[in-house]
């Protein structure tokens, strides 16, 4: 608390000798950075972990909100479109695990590589992809970033392998893609997610030991939010201790609400993995607010005191929110017009995706096969003949 | 002088398919440094069936890797390495173990392409030994042309020649899908003749066409990998009783190249295709599909004349009445028809 006061007032005099102009928000001296405590992280197999302060500036912290703010709201707008018959299929979504995928991206560089299964929206956003091209996906139009050919499972980037809809096969590709950055010899690390349902996939576990034989630059991260589908995870593992579940891998257990925690722990792990250490692993404790899918209403298995206790004393958002306001980071007020801004970037997005047309039929059989010539590919029967182009 | 020139040959090179394939693969390594190979015992082994036998030795643990027993591990980490950029040759030791991995080859790999919207490409070669051997039993005796030859994304190659082999490797290593490339351990040691061309470090067959191995007129006789032989045998028996027979040899399972099969049915009126899968929904059944949906518009079928598919048995026989029912013996009685199915 101390040192958080000598930074404020040092930081208020030197604002006070800049340019009026740069003053924000009418009369208003914000601090520019505030220290903040952060939970110590279990530790499996490491002498030390992450620090248990770290420095959160103004900049990054409205950063930090407005991503999450974003991925929230979009994913209440795909819960809304989806009641409404406009996204159909499978729509798993992640709120209430914000801190999750903001924070991961903030610990790494966008040169890094990501790979996630189904509960992926937030992902592809942080990835780098505009809510409206996502949204789009979802409805399956042809302003999709799969040209409405993926849907909400199956949604790529640039260093962003999706979206995988097999349970727990996304983990050996992730070890795949870590492989491929050492073989490159570019200093990159792969985080492969997966989740507490998935982590008793057995694949996983072939994953574990060849990143660790080859020392492979790979972050295995298991998102634990304490339900696969509908199971508990006391009544799916024998050991819930997930951060140790890889066994001959060190691991860290680190609070997934609390999106300062998740970045210092990811940088911490990135240091790992570039230093040629092998891999390292990360449990984030984390909650969804929705069930696991939309066909899920979520309270057969949890009750709804659980939720809402989630959501009143940690959800990741309103951690964020106090803690700007509460050390002169941020006025409320300010959030507030960051809210507004957000509100209307998903509106246009949705009005985008509920438009735009779906992609025509002629191009049904498009993209079979990459680099080759266009072919005749056969339809329901055989006098119907689709083309496919690559 | 001119003609005495002309009538001393140069003995053309013999190759065995093994050879030709690990030619073809030291030529892909060399050429192109994103491509690797990994499996179990293709390093310090030189392989379970001597396929890399000197590539470790020549490209060292970067290049060629030994993995723990792990399918669906190691198959995982290859498509996930072809989706960020390299290019690798992924063994299976037989591809009767493919099946703990299939998952990621059709899921993670086949698929993955179209589901993008085009985005990801995934530049993967699957190969490894396939079908029938000496009397391995059931579990390591399976077929898998028709089991992957569905799957739309990937690309499904059975060579039969050395030639063959080199050629489709390289093809397959060139090319930017998952490409499924289905041996044989028999044929491993068997040597052919390798042309002047083959010999060529550019020389590639192309995935999707058929070869004509021998013109005939009678009859047309289609089959791919080690069956592909034992018709060339049948032929030449059968030309001693004025039964000229056409047989094709497929090459490629998955796109089939149904035209040539289909001018050559035009051509000879009659059809035996000869594989080593079981015979429901096998490659058999789907060419008859095929050429029972061309001939509405294309053929002329002699009806009386059924199609006939023989298939090998040798999956749940023990090896020494294989040679009674082997389709040597079948194809000598074109009056016969629907020689196997009634044992599956």
């Amino acid at each position: 608390m101390r040192k958080m006061l000598a930074a404020v007032s040092r930081v208020l005099s030197g604002a006070a000798q800049k340019p009026a102009s740069r003053v924000l928000v009418a009369s208003r001296n914000f601090a520019n950075d505030a220290t903040f405590e952060i939970k110590k992280c279990d530790l499996h197999r490491l002498e030390e972990g992450p620090p248990v302060t770290t420095v959160l500036t103004r900049e990054d912290g409205l950063k930090y909100y407005r991503m999450m703010q974003t991925v929230r709201r979009m994913e209440l707008k795909a819960d809304q479109l989806y009641k409404q018959k406009i996204i159909r299929g499978f729509c798993h979504l992640c709120d209430g695990q914000e801190a999750c995928c903001v924070g991961l991206e903030a610990g790494i560089n966008p040169t890094d590589h990501l790979i996630t299964a189904y509960r992926a929206h937030g992902f592809t956003f942080t990835r780098g992809l505009s809510v409206r091209e996502i949204l789009a996906e979802l409805t399956g139009r042809k302003g999709g970033c799969a040209k409405g050919k993926g849907g909400s499972m199956h949604m790529y980037a640039k260093n962003f392998y999706g979206g995988n809809g097999i349970v727990g096969a996304q983990v050996p590709l992730g070890a795949g893609i870590a492989l491929a950055c050492k073989y490159n010899g570019k200093d990159e690390v792969c985080l492969t997610l997966y989740g507490d349902g998935a982590a008793n996939q057995g694949q996983i576990f072939e994953a574990y030991n060849m990143a660790a034989l080859w020392k492979l630059p790979c972050i295995f991260i298991c998102e634990n939010n304490r339900y696969g589908m509908g199971t508990s995870v006391e009544r799916a593992a024998a050991s819930t201790d997930y951060y140790k579940r890889g066994d001959f891998i060190p691991g860290l257990r680190v609070d997934g609400m609390d999106i300062l925690c998740v970045r210092e722990a990811t940088r911490f792990a990135a240091a790992y993995c570039r230093s040629g250490k092998g891999p390292i692993l990360m449990e984030l404790q984390t909650y969804r607010y929705h069930g696991h899918s939309m066909s899920d209403p979520g309270v057969s298995y949890r009750t709804r005191e659980e939720i809402q206790e989630v959501r009143s004393k940690s959800d990741p958002i309103m951690l964020l929110k106090d803690r700007m306001v509460n050390n002169n980071l941020a006025s409320v007020e300010e959030l507030k017009e960051i809210d507004v801004e957000v509100r209307k970037e998903i509106e246009d997005a949705a009005q985008f995706a509920t438009a735009d047309p779906e992609p025509p039929l002629e191009e049904l059989g498009y993209h079979i096969y990459s680099s080759d010539p266009p072919f005749e590919v056969r339809g329901a029967n055989q006098w119907i003949k689709f083309k496919s182009v690559s | 002088m001119a003609a005495v020139s002309g009538l001393v040959r140069r003995p053309l090179q013999q190759v065995t398919v093994r050879d030709a394939i690990n030619q073809g693969m030291d030529e892909e390594l060399e050429r192109d440094e994103k491509v690797f190979l990994l499996g179990e015992e293709v390093a310090q082994y030189d392989g379970a069936y001597k396929v890399s036998r000197g590539l470790w030795k020549k490209y060292g643990d970067k290049r060629i890797i030994d993995t723990p027993i792990s399918e669906m591990g190691f198959a995982g980490i290859a498509v996930g390495a072809a989706m960020a950029g390299l290019r690798p040759i992924c063994e299976f030791m037989t591809f009767n173990f493919s099946m703990q991995a299939i998952d990621q080859v059709i899921n993670s790999a086949a698929k993955t392409y179209y589901m993008s919207g085009g985005l990801q490409p995934v530049p993967i070669v699957f190969r490894g030994p396939n079908g029938a051997s000496a009397g391995v039993a059931a579990q390591h005796s399976q077929c898998f042309a028709s089991w992957y030859g569905h799957c739309p994304g990937l690309k499904v190659v059975s060579p039969w020649s050395s030639e063959d082999a080199k050629g489709l490797i390289k093809s397959a290593v060139r090319d930017n899908n998952p490409v499924v490339m289905l041996e044989n351990e028999l044929m491993y040691g068997v040597p052919f003749e390798f042309p002047a061309e083959a010999q060529s470090k550019d020389f590639l067959i192309p995935i999707g066409k058929a070869k004509i191995e021998r013109q005939g007129t009678h009859i047309t006789v289609v089959s791919h990998s080690r069956p592909v032989g034992h018709c060339m045998e049948a032929a030449t028996v059968l030309s001693k009783e004025g039964i000229e027979c056409e047989v094709i040899n497929m090459r490629t399972i998955r796109p089939m190249d149904i035209e040539t099969i289909e001018a050559s049915v035009m051509k000879t009126n009659h059809l035996i295709t000869v594989e080593g899968g079981w015979p429901q929904f096998g490659v058999g059944a789907e060419i008859c599909a095929r050429i029972m949906e061309g001939i509405s518009e294309k053929l002329v079928l002699e009806y009386s004349q059924a199609v006939i598919n023989i298939v090998y048995l040798n999956t749940y026989w023990i090896r020494r009445l294989k040679p009674a029912f082997s389709p040597r013996s079948c194809v000598q009685f074109p009056g016969c028809s629907r020689c196997s199915c009634h044992w599956c």
